[in-house]
Parts: structure tokens; C-alpha cells; sequence
């Protein structure tokens, strides 16, 4: 659905990311988690494209007048990468947006007694907020989030709360382990290889090293993939990504807008 | 009074001059829940091809200041899906819609022509000549006046439905490229095409989009389309779709003005899904606001 939403909060979180909580309708209270929304930052030509964001989360608030009812609220993390995401950043409460979503398909949840890894790169935290909050009512969850200096860890604390069991691994080691998050990840699995499941969002090296690991373990594997596309709905067809058994000669290319952003991870084509 | 709204393109009525662009609309289903399709006066499908197409590789979209770059390869389902699994959809929607084709050959340009002649939900033939005809060196049917005149004579054999042809604006002359097509049989024209165009990474040394080039769309192309409309207004005798860069009902209407029938919203319907609609509605609200009866009373209105 396509509607106008009133900025609630937009506020830094660490140097260069930014959560805006904003009004939503009635609808988000279903969003799934790893589903996003298309924003248009402004009303002008330039940008001229909608930016897709995960949403970070749902939830109500209640309004500061009297007797006010409880308002849906909906979430984004996101981090200032061009003209579009430092304009996003420089609104403020009050000012409106124009917003399209929920959209895509979300992550499964998959059976509830195995163990939850969510394997997080920088704001690539997005979209697993809202999945950590739905996997902890019935499953064990663990977090592992990775970024290249602490700056990149993004609301650790936020998953603590749920209860979610955090390791942090920072390439510089200037917050938890020295390395990659992959290494981390492995780590645990070496510790433990029981019956779990993993659930990825970050940067595509990250998430090519993710689905080996799953591969080698025969574990299974989501995750959400970004693309640079137009419309977010299926029709500009700018987001694709080869899927499994794409070649040139047989060409196999998924919308990430529609047929994703989650897929399981056998279902796509990663390089070596 | 409620103003009149509709046109006639090559014999097909429209209730009002607003179409959406070949490959910013889908097949119509896609955009069902953000656009009442029969508020608009018809729309165009995903540019269909005898065989599945897959498209090029990645990146094939980039943003450029007040447009876009697009490099997508006509990636489509083929016209044999396209029968199966989009045209039961066609059918639900009073609401015309047109087809948008092309082919590698004359002889797969004609297949599809006649393919898409014995579909009864399409109303009319929108003919993509943007393409190379690999049988002759990979020129470009649409960039050569001979070329685009022989493979539009052949699908005008080839169906008895309205033939639209599209026009490449990467043309020194497109007056010519529109005679072409006028004499050789063509039903209405519509223009313009995406420009090509490239984008650079300076940090990487690189292009941006996979493909090198790609096709150039959106508000900043306004002013190319406009002019060329109006060129080939002034010469050809059949109608003329406009299309290029259309944001907002002023922009429809400067069309108009310019000497289109009809116009088409294309990239705009990628940021705002329900733009042709209200785009529709703002030309109405015009017309009434000037106390304009009818919308043909504008058609080639422009004063020079």
C-alpha cells in the first residue's frame, strides 16, 4: 500500500546510522519481518528514485494528547550512503513521507525447536530486529553482528533486551572479537553443530561466506539481499539476481522486490 | 461540466489520453492495487518477444540527476507465457490494453504481429524498432528510414489490429524515421524511446551499469521528447502518443499541446505507482479549472 507517514524520530545511532520511528497504518501490525518499505525522500526530481529500507520494527505508541489511542509505528535503521539517505537523515519530527509497503517476502520462521542464528553486518541489522522479536517467543536465539569498527555494531542492547544471546566481532577488535562475524559464526557452530537454522543480512561478501557455511554444514540458510531497483513491485525488473542454476546459457534471474529480498540460500547462485 | 475526456487512437476510443509506458507497468497486475485501471485510458505491457528473454546482468538500473538509467535487455516471459499466464488477467480489466513487441528479424517481428493479432484481449500493437536486426549487421531497425520502413510494412501484413509504432529518439533526423514509418503503414507513432546514455564510477574506472550504456529516462528527458513530438506533428497525419520524462498532468498536457492524441507515463509510475491516475485526474481538473470542453481542442493548440 502506498501512504503519507509523519516522521516520529530520527535520530543518530552511532556515527554515519540513523533509526527514524514514523506513523504507519493499521496494516504494518502484519508486516513480516525481513519485508521493507520504498521511501520517496522528498517530492522533487532529484532524488528521483523511492530508497527501500528493511523495516527495522513495529510496534504502537500512544500518542501525547489526552485520551489518544494507541498508534502503529513502524521502524528504520538505516546509513547515510548518498544524497538520498543524508536528505532522509536531515528531516525531522513532524515532516512526511511517502511510503509504499509493506513489501516482498519475508523471512520463514522455521520449526521452533531448533536454535536461531542471525548473522547480522552493519546495517545490515536492519531487517532482523523484528525477526529476533518474533523468533524469541518460541526459539533459543543467538546474534552475531559484524561490522569493521565498533561504530558498525548497531543496537545491540535492543537484542540483549529480547533476550537474544549477542556476539560481537569488529575487524578492527575495537568492540568483541578481532575478525570477521563469519569467523564468529563458526566458531559457535564448532562449539555446537546442533539443530539450527541461520538467518543473514550484510554486505554480499558476508552473506556468500554465510551460505558456504550453511552448505558445508547442511544447515539451513535465509537471507535478504539488497538491489538497486526503481520500483520495489516487479515491474522495472532492475533488482534481479541469478538464482541457482543461472548460466548464460540458461538464464535463471529473481526479482529481489518480489520473489525476495529473503531466499533460502540453495536457491541462489554464489560465487566461488 | 464535466469536460471531454476521450480520444480516438487509430480507432481505438479511449476515455481519457492517459496510457502507461511499455516496461514501467508490467503486465497491469502488478500495479492493480495502486492504480484503478479502468480510470486510465489504456495501458501498454512488458515488450514481449518470441522466446523467453532473461535481460542482461547487473547493475542494469542507476539514478542520474532527475532520471534514470536502465540497461534491463528486455528481459520478458516470451509470448507463449505471456498467452498463459498474463492474458486471463487482461481480460478482468475494461480497459484497453496494448501489447509492445519486438524481434531480432523481420521474419520474428511478422511471427509476433500475427501471434498477437489472434489474441482477442489485446486492443492494439505497440511495435519496439529499437532493436538490432542481427541480419543485417545489428543496425538498428528504428535508426535507419529504410530499415524501419521494411519491418513496419511487413507487420502491417501481418495484423489487422492498430499498429503503434515506437520511435527511437537516438536518430539525427527523426521527422524522417517517422515518415517511415507513417507511409509504411503505421496507425499512430509514439515517441520518444529511451535515450542512450552511460554512467561512470570514477573510484572504480568503471561504468556503472553492467551493460555500458543504457537507455535514459525520466523528468530530465522532458524537453528531447516535447521537441521531437512537436517536430513530427507538424508532419505526419496520424496520431502521435507522447511520451518522455510525464510527472504531472502539466506535463501531459504540454504534450498535447506539442500535438499528441495520447501520452504515455513511464518512469514515473516506478516512483509514484499511481501516477497515470492521477495524472488523469489533474488534466480533467485543468480542463475544467479553464473551462476547456474537450481535451482534442487542445491537441496541437500550441502557439508559435
Amino acid at each position: 500500500m502506498q501512504f503519507k507517514s509523519m516522521i516520529l524520530a530520527n535520530a543518530e545511532v552511532s556515527p554515519g546510522y540513523w533509526r527514524m520511528r514514523m506513523t504507519a497504518p493499521p496494516e504494518f501490525a502484519a508486516a513480516q519481518p525481513g519485508q521493507f518499505v520504498m521511501v520517496r525522500v522528498n517530492s522533487a526530481i532529484d532524488p528521483l528514485l523511492r530508497r527501500p529500507f528493511g523495516i527495522f520494527d513495529v510496534g504502537t505508541y500512544v500518542p501525547a494528547h489526552s485520551g489518544a489511542q494507541p498508534q502503529p509505528y513502524l521502524e528504520m535503521l538505516y546509513r547515510v550512503v548518498g544524497k538520498g539517505t543524508a536528505m532522509l537523515s536531515e528531516l525531522h519530527e513532524t515532516d512526511l513521507l511517502d511510503i509504499l509497503g509493506p513489501l516482498g517476502k519475508g523471512f520463514d520462521l522455521g520449526p521452533l525447536e531448533e536454535e536461531k542464528l542471525i548473522v547480522g553486518g552493519g546495517v545490515g541489522l536492519a531487517p532482523l530486529y523484528l525477526l529476533a522479536k518474533e523468533l524469541v517467543r518460541q526459539s533459543r536465539v543467538r546474534l552475531f553482528a559484524g561490522g569493521r569498527t565498533r561504530d558498525d555494531i548497531l543496537c545491540i542492547t535492543e537484542f540483549e533486551r529480547l533476550g537474544v544471546e549477542c556476539y560481537v566481532a569488529t575487524e578492527d577488535g575495537s568492540l568483541g572479537e578481532r575478525g570477521l562475524v563469519t569467523e564468529a559464526l563458526e566458531k559457535r557452530l564448532d562449539l555446537d553443530a546442533g539443530n539450527a537454522s541461520i538467518f543473514a543480512c550484510g554486505p554480499h561478501g558476508m552473506l556468500n561466506a554465510v551460505a558456504a557455511i550453511a552448505a558445508r554444514r547442511a544447515l539451513s540458510c535465509q537471507v535478504s539481499l539488497e538491489g538497486y531497483m526503481a520500483c520495489g513491485m516487479g515491474a522495472c525488473l532492475g533488482c534481479v539476481t541469478p538464482g541457482h542454476h543461472h548460466s548464460p546459457e540458461t538464464p535463471d534471474y529473481r526479482c529481489v522486490c518480489t520473489d525476495g529480498p529473503v531466499f533460502d540460500s540453495v536457491d541462489l547462485k554464489w560465487g566461488a | 461540466m464535466k469536460p471531454d475526456m476521450t480520444v480516438n487512437i487509430a480507432g481505438i476510443a479511449l476515455r481519457n489520453p492517459v496510457m502507461t509506458a511499455s516496461g514501467t507497468f508490467g503486465y497491469g497486475a502488478e500495479f492493480a492495487q495502486y492504480v484503478d485501471l479502468e480510470k486510465i485510458g489504456a495501458f501498454v505491457t512488458k515488450g514481449l518477444s518470441l522466446q523467453p528473454r532473461a535481460g542482461n546482468p547487473t547493475p542494469r538500473i542507476v539514478e542520474t540527476p532527475g532520471g534514470m538509467l536502465n540497461a534491463i535487455g528486455l528481459q520478458n516471459v516470451g509470448i507463449d507465457a505471456f498467452i498463459e499466464k498474463k492474458v486471463p488477467f487482461l481480460r478482468t480489466v475494461n480497459t484497453p490494453a496494448i501489447a509492445n513487441f519486438f524481434g531480432n528479424t523481420v521474419d520474428e517481428y511478422v511471427e509476433m504481429a500475427r501471434r498477437l493479432d489472434g489474441i482477442p484481449e489485446i486492443a492494439a500493437l505497440e511495435v519496439n524498432i529499437s532493436c538490432p536486426n542481427v541480419k543485417q549487421g545489428g543496425i538498428v531497425f528504428g535508426t535507419d528510414a529504410q530499415c524501419a520502413f521494411g519491418v513496419v510494412a511487413a507487420c502491417r501484413e501481418a495484423t489487422i489490429k492498430p499498429l503503434i509504432v515506437k520511435l527511437s529518439p537516438n536518430v539525427t533526423d527523426i521527422v524522417s524515421m517517422a515518415r517511415a514509418c507513417a507511409d509504411a503503414g503505421a496507425d499512430a507513432l509514439s515517441l520518444i524511446n529511451t535515450l542512450t546514455g552511460m554512467a561512470i564510477d570514477l573510484n572504480s574506472r568503471k561504468p556503472v551499469l553492467a551493460n555500458i550504456t543504457g537507455g535514459f529516462s525520466g523528468p530530465a528527458i522532458k524537453p528531447v521528447a516535447l521537441r521531437m513530438v512537436w517536430q513530427v506533428a507538424r508532419v505526419v497525419k496520424i496520431p502521435i502518443i507522447g511520451i518522455g520524462g510525464i510527472m504531472t498532468a502539466t506535463d501531459a498536457l504540454e504534450f498535447i499541446l506539442a500535438g499528441a492524441t495520447a501520452i504515455q507515463v513511464g518512469t514515473a509510475s516506478f516512483i509514484n505507482p499511481s501516477a497515470a491516475q492521477e495524472i488523469a485526474e489533474g488534466m480533467e481538473a485543468w480542463l475544467v479549472n479553464n473551462g476547456v470542453a474537450s481535451v482534442n481542442s487542445l491537441i496541437g493548440a500550441l502557439e508559435v
